[in-house]
């Protein structure tokens, strides 16, 4: 199950839903907010989701996970909202029978939560900006609508016909 | 026209100044209301950096825009 949450992660109660009598391996991983990124000191973060998209995408990797890895339960979670440094941010975790399925199964969810999640995050800086990560556009302006994207666009995320 | 509903989440929700907005549109396609909707008020991501999704579900930039279709662009995402 991947679930969107608006209110602080427990990881205790999260890791208890996992337990199996099957299992000999329990790999969680916790993504916490730090407070620099890129070289600029981070003051706090937004994090913001399209919830129902959020969490079907993120079920949909979950399956994927369960296919390719021979594990017997997997999680995450994400947050929304305001976060201060140190909170956490998102949870994932896997039970398997041997850890190497279970670490296997947790990176991919992880790696591919970030890629294809619909979850979007505000840095504020310590200078009084903030920014939408991997928002950057160097100056287009809407006269250039449609035409050549950045040369730093993730090919994924490119709304090209054609493309899913 | 057909009268479709957007939503629109992150730097698209702040440019926009709104959560979501009922139109009229000449637009076919996602592509195509998109680069209506930037220009019309200067989004700053190009159309190759959003995807599109309709009634809560990731669709082709060339889909069909239908009467009464909920549509999201989603601006590059930035989970973890």
């Amino acid at each position: 199950m991947f679930k969107i949450s608006s209110v602080p992660l427990e990881p205790g109660a999260l890791n208890g839903a996992l337990l199996d009598a099957r299992a000999g391996a329990c790999v969680t991983f916790e993504g916490w907010v730090r407070n620099e990124n890129e070289g600029r000191a981070v003051r706090a973060l937004d994090y913001e989701a399209f919830a129902e998209l959020a969490e079907r995408e993120g079920n949909r990797i979950i399956a994927e996970a369960r296919e390719k890895f021979q594990i017997l339960a997997v999680a995450g979670v994400h947050r929304t909202g305001a976060l201060q440094i140190g909170d956490l941010a998102v949870w994932v975790g896997v039970v398997a029978a041997h850890r190497g399925a279970a670490f296997d199964a947790c990176r991919y969810v992880i790696d591919e939560a970030k890629a294809r999640v619909p979850i979007w995050k505000k840095e504020h800086y310590a200078d009084g900006t903030s920014e939408w990560i991997n928002c950057a556009t160097r100056g287009e302006h809407a006269s250039s609508a449609g035409g050549p994207g950045s040369p730093n666009s993730p090919h994924r995320t490119g709304m090209r016909p054609g493309s899913p | 026209m057909p009268s479709v509903t957007v939503q629109y989440f992150a730097i698209l929700r702040e440019q926009r100044g709104l959560v979501s907005e009922q139109l009229s549109t000449s637009a076919a396609t996602p592509l195509a209301l998109y680069r209506e909707l930037r220009a019309r008020h200067n989004f700053t991501l190009p159309a190759d950096r959003v995807r599109a999704a309709i009634d809560g579900e990731f669709v082709k930039s060339d889909a069909p825009l239908r009467e009464g279709a909920n549509v999201v662009f989603i601006p590059p995402v930035a989970g973890g």
